[in-house]
């Protein structure tokens, strides 16, 4: 560890409110560690603020460990930053120069509104789940686990959509605020699986339908497979696109399970 | 358990009835579930029931009550029952299925967790956990968790924290995650078809109680500072742990206590505070700046050899030090279980040297976890197929290169065996109110072991709470809940709008943040992995005149109409330092070594923790009586029946 | 819930549509109700366009056989189905499924866009992005999928200069005469202003068609992990077999490999003229 500290400048977007119009202030953080998080750059700042007694910037986080997509940001134009599959919350100081400028604002789209400064309301990712991202298995009336074999491969494969962690940081990259990877995601971790399969084609109708209800639509560019802190694949999203129209096409109710 | 075969053991406090049955352990629960009352199905509607906190125990209890057709209103902070910190789990979660054939079984589970917890914890209730642990894993493999499979298709296991069975299942690095999203997509299925009236952003900063009942509670709407009240039959809490009131743990940043202190002023007996599990291998601490601590699996020190400097203040890089200068402390001292000691051994080595001024790192405040002998004998590539990804992790954060150089670990708060008082039925002290998950205290005893914490949540919400909701709720029926308009809301609403609004006046001159770095300065030092009388005294002084000066001179910047995370963050703060105090008094009551307590006065000749089984083989929780006033303490005598009383050894 | 949040906060809990759901319509209308089945239709179309493209292309490949062999093409095409339907109906049936996959490709371009504009509200959506008041990076958007919107309507315009040109023959330099489509091409792309409208057009279909190809097994959700690489192969190749082939012919028209020199009917002003000329010389030639 090659304890260093540098100066930055900050661009944050302060907007006191969802209907404030909002706008960039300048801000410098300056002796800041270079093994300190962006996040933790981003508390000194705060404290320095309070200090001069101005309302500190909001932004959220959380677990600090990459895993409960409460963090988000915009940080040079890129959503959670310059870094491959990697959350804000992972996003460390020595990424940075000595007398970077660095531009913060919040994750962009019509469906997360901005409730203050850099916190952004996510509820409409929240929506798509609530439309069909589960299977339908009271309490208590599972079978034994080990009644349904899961090739290994499907087992991998639903577990590298299932490890989206809805942080909504493929919307905010997208230039279409559209949030296919986020809900192929959800969606194929149910649907690839042997469980899934009852309820798959009105699952991938209903959270598609929901989806379309809040985001743009895809022109496969990419970026939000870039943007993502798991790296989800846009494989899944092709997959959605698969079983949305197959679903159209069949009559669910008499092809059940096929 | 009133009943005691010894007569000179002492007597369970009269207000601590644990309802536990009586009858062989075995078929407890199964007896208990035919005895206890039931609502009738077209009943259930008409009891409503909120559930504060939606993470693995919350959201599974809420989707779980909805399923039965209880009316239930979910409350959580986040701004998605997803976010909650059962996410963060790495390891696994504890099932005694003996798919493996190996010798699991229910009872071993029963018996390893009684043993791990020190012998402080209810047998039938970890019997019971162990029941149920086969039923987890069914419910949430049919949910679509995606455990790790073998080649055939079926679940894989590992061993897990020096266990000797493999029962453990996983999904990678993230079961936490998977088993919460499992939880959380029941719940979504409940919010869809309108079972669950979800209420997020909204944090619970009071229980409201009438006649000693439970009422509802008072939430905070987190976007716009109204306080609302919202009654019910019955409040379930399930809000976790109070790892944060070290300030530096690997919980979230927004873990807290407060919805479990709250009901604790309302006279929700909190039991053995003082039970605190340190996770030894995490990331040491950078700079001051240092918001949370990470944790690394444990599974490194399988492979990974732990050392310090013979000689004091040795600043040479690692590698510069030969061999023999070096101390492998842990194999010295412990020949049979090396590197493998227990969590709390190994923390508690760790900081003794550390202390002794042998810590390794610029601050001096850690230990080396060397995987060099790994890399030479296994060779590179099977190293990074094991590890790789929890390199890169560390890589990441301390932008060191742990396979040139060894990493550097110290213990970090992880877990809190304490929390509210709970009977067999996980009910508090107050009628009404439940406390499942970390929140309650009471299945770990002193000490968890790995992958058991996924595993208590869980079966909290899904297959116990639910059954013993009902023997309380059935004698209700015809009763309404008590309307918000009484004036046991209108009166704990406006204590509450005072109390937040009272922040927001202080106008002094250091942010809540800093006060909570202080505060935590002091029960790291006090109350973390060793802690004596003397210290115990000190703390106690100190948190009393931190917590003044706090009180006096803390600055809350912004209004309490729209989003205010400094006004958020006070509160919690605030009780915190309430929390503290009585931390600090169970564990200077609590004069033996158990578990996750070790008291510098009650070791071993070899430094091992001794416990006391003739004075402290009890649970202790303490009653609120008042703002500055002592709590009181009552004793819940335990009886060990199945799991016989021995001394832990692992030289 | 309720809310007391000044202006837009009552969508902060409880997200607000960006567009109303309609009644589901019977299959296969209902494709097109979603912003997923348009994108579909989009890629059927594009896919049904791009064999036009080619084939149009490897057709015109008969001008380098001359003069007389391109009419002759040309008297193919208006002959399609020979001897069982009668002349022209094929062709304009072809035709008309053209204008058909044309119209449906680009109001499904166009209703996604508006789609995608809506649900950057908050944001400004400039040049058919979203984009950042502090800006924003792009790291895997090409040049291509970026210029989507901007080369499909220079596609369109193109199309309709294209059809004035050589089609309906409204535009004075080529000298349009039915039945002579050498004549017509050499004179049109001998005029270096149309051949550099032509050069940038078949650029922009270039660009087009590479993110378009890459771009339609995403949308019908033909993707297979293994062949990924290989689509970006298929797309970067096609798009160039287009853009050389194309190029072909105005390049050498201004080389003039292509001349209406060599046109031995090229002094026919009348369609029938033309025709009688082309005729006699095929006639000629089969001898």
């Amino acid at each position: 560890m090659s304890e260093t500290t540098i100066n930055v400048t900050l661009e944050v977007w302060r907007q006191n409110g969802p209907a404030d119009k909002g706008h960039f202030e300048t801000y410098e953080a300056r002796d800041i560690s270079t093994d300190s998080s962006f996040l933790e750059m981003l508390d000194i700042v705060n404290e320095q603020l309070i200090k001069e007694e101005k309302v500190p910037v909001t932004f959220e986080s959380d677990c600090r460990e990459g895993i409960c997509g409460t963090c988000s940001l915009m940080i040079n134009g890129q959503a959670h930053g310059p870094n491959k599959g990697q959350a804000t919350c992972q996003l460390h100081m020595r990424t940075f120069k000595n007398g970077d400028h660095i531009t913060i604002e919040p994750f962009r789209a019509a469906s997360f509104p901005v409730i203050k400064d850099l916190a952004i309301s996510r509820a409409a990712l929240d929506s798509i789940q609530h439309a069909g991202g589960y299977i339908t298995v009271s309490t208590g009336s599972a079978p034994d686990a080990n009644l349904t074999p899961v090739p290994k491969e499907a087992a991998d494969v639903a577990m590298d959509a299932a490890a989206c962690i809805g942080c909504g940081a493929c919307v905010a990259a997208c230039p279409n605020s559209a949030a296919q990877l986020f809900t192929s995601a959800k969606i194929n971790h149910l649907n690839l699986l042997p469980q899934g399969q009852s309820e798959r084609w009105k699952r991938v109708e209903a959270m598609v339908d929901t989806m379309e209800d809040f985001f743009g639509t895809c022109t496969n560019h990419g970026e939000c497979h870039e943007a993502c802190p798991k790296e989800i694949s846009l494989d899944f999203i092709a997959f959605m696109n698969r079983d949305y129209v197959k679903a159209k096409i069949k009559n669910r109710k008499l092809a059940g399970q096929k | 358990m009133t009943a005691t075969m010894d007569p000179a053991a002492k007597q369970t406090s009269p207000r601590l009835d644990s309802k536990v049955p009586q009858g062989d352990i075995t078929n407890l629960w199964e007896n208990h579930k035919f005895s206890m009352n039931l609502v009738n199905p077209n009943n259930k509607r008409k009891f409503s029931v909120i559930v504060v906190g939606t993470g693995l125990a919350g959201a599974s209890a809420a989707a779980t009550l909805a399923e039965l057709g209880y009316k239930v209103k979910a409350f959580t902070f986040h701004d998605s029952p997803r976010r909650a910190h059962s996410i963060a789990a790495q390891g696994g979660i504890n099932g005694a299925k003996n798919y493996q054939n190996d010798g699991d079984s229910v009872y071993r589970l029963f018996y390893d967790t009684v043993k791990g917890g020190d012998y402080r914890s209810r047998e039938a209730n970890v019997h019971r956990l162990a029941e149920v642990s086969v039923n987890i894993i069914d419910q949430a493999t049919a949910q679509g968790v995606p455990f790790a499979r073998d080649y055939g298709g079926l679940l894989d296991n590992r061993s897990f924290g020096g266990a000797q069975v493999s029962r453990t299942f996983y999904a990678r690095g993230q079961t936490g995650q998977q088993l919460l999203l499992g939880a959380y997509s029941a719940l979504n299925r409940q919010i869809e078809n309108g079972g669950v009236e979800m209420h997020n952003r909204k944090e619970m900063l009071d229980l409201v109680t009438k006649d000693g009942e439970t009422a509802g509670i008072i939430t905070r709407d987190l976007l716009t500072g109204e306080v609302e009240s919202h009654s019910a039959h019955a409040v379930v809490l399930a809000t976790g742990g109070y790892g944060n009131v070290y300030y530096l743990s690997t919980n979230a940043m927004m873990c807290n206590a407060t919805a479990a202190w709250r009901a604790h002023r309302k006279g929700a007996f909190f039991a053995n505070p003082c039970y605190t599990q340190i996770h030894p291998t995490c990331i040491p601490a950078s700079a001051d700046h240092q918001s949370k601590l990470t944790l690394m699996s444990e599974s490194l020190r399988n492979d990974g050899r732990i050392w310090v400097p013979t000689a004091f203040d040795d600043n040479r890089l690692a590698a510069d030090i030969p061999e023999g200068e070096r101390d492998y402390y842990l194999e010295r001292k412990y020949p049979a279980f090396g590197n493998l000691v227990p969590r709390d051994v190994a923390s508690r080595n760790a900081k003794t040297v550390v202390d002794e001024g042998r810590g390794v790192g610029p601050l001096k405040n850690g230990v080396f976890l060397d995987f060099a002998d790994a890399i030479a004998r296994d060779g590179m590539e099977t190293i990074k197929a094991k590890y790789g990804n929890l390199f890169d992790i560390y890589a990441n954060i301390t932008g060191e290169d742990p396979y040139q150089r060894p990493m550097r670990i110290y213990p970090a708060t992880h877990y809190t065996m304490g929390g509210l008082w709970v009977d067999y039925h996980l009910m508090t002290t107050i009628p009404g109110t439940y406390a499942i998950g970390e929140a309650n205290f009471s299945d770990h005893g002193a000490n968890r072991l790995g992958a058991s914490a996924l595993m208590q949540g869980l079966a909290d919400g899904y297959f116990v709470l639910p059954y013993t909701i009902g023997d309380h709720l059935a004698g209700k029926l015809g009763d309404a809940p008590v309307p918000t308009t009484d004036p046991v809301f209108q009166a704990a609403e406006a204590e509450v709008a005072d109390r937040t609004n009272q922040w927001l006046s202080i106008n002094g001159t250091e942010s809540p943040e800093h006060y909570h770095r202080e505060l935590g300065k002091i029960v790291w030092e006090r109350i973390g992995m060793a802690r004596d009388e003397n210290g115990l005294q000190k703390a106690q002084d100190e948190i009393v005149s931190l917590e003044e000066e706090f009180k006096k001179n803390v600055r809350v910047m912004g209004d309490n109409t729209s989003m205010n995370t400094e006004l958020e963050k006070v509160g919690r703060v605030a009780d915190f330092f309430e929390l503290a105090k009585l931390k600090a008094r169970d564990a200077l009551v609590r004069n033996e070594s158990c578990g996750g307590h070790f008291r510098v006065e009650s070791q071993t000749e070899e430094g091992e923790a001794l416990r006391d089984d003739e004075n402290f083989k009890h649970v202790a929780a303490w009653e609120w009586n008042g703002e500055g006033v002592d709590q009181t303490k009552h004793e819940e005598q335990l009886d060990f029946e199945y799991v016989k009383l021995s001394q832990r050894s692992y030289k | 819930m309720a809310q007391t949040l000044p202006g837009a906060a009552s969508n902060l809990r409880d997200p607000q549509p960006i567009r109303t759901r309609k009644k589901p319509l019977p299959f296969p209308l209902n494709i097109w109700q979603s912003a997923v089945g348009r994108k579909w239709v989009m890629a059927v179309t594009g896919v049904g366009l791009l064999g036009f493209v080619l084939a149009h292309m490897i057709g015109n490949f008969h001008v380098f056989e001359g003069p007389a062999e391109l009419h002759e093409y040309a008297e193919a095409l208006r002959g399609l189905g020979g001897g069982i339907i009668p002349r022209l109906w094929l062709l304009w049936v072809l035709r008309l499924g053209l204008i058909a996959m044309f119209g449906l490709h680009i109001a499904a371009a166009y209703t996604t866009k508006e789609i995608s504009r809506k649900a950057s509200d908050n944001a400004g959506f400039i040049s058919g992005a979203k984009s950042y008041p502090g800006g924003s990076d792009y790291v895997a958007a090409n040049y291509a999928s970026r210029t989507m919107r901007w080369t499909g309507p220079i596609i369109l315009l193109y199309l309709i200069f294209h059809l004035a040109d050589l089609t309906w023959g409204w535009l004075p330099h080529t000298n349009y005469t039915k039945g002579d489509p050498f004549g017509n091409l050499s004179n049109s792309l001998s005029n270096i202003p149309v051949a550099a409208i032509y050069i940038v057009a078949n650029v922009a279909l270039a660009l087009h068609i590479f993110h378009g190809t890459w771009s339609l097994f995403q949308s019908l959700g033909l993707n297979n992990p293994k062949y990924n690489q290989a689509r970006r192969g298929l797309a970067a190749g096609l798009a160039g077999v287009i853009l050389l082939g194309n190029l072909t012919f105005p390049i050498l028209t201004q080389a003039g490999v292509i001349d209406n020199a060599d046109n031995p009917c090229a002094s026919e002003t009348t369609e029938e003229g033309a025709v009688h000329c082309f005729e006699e010389i095929l006639e000629a030639e089969g001898e």
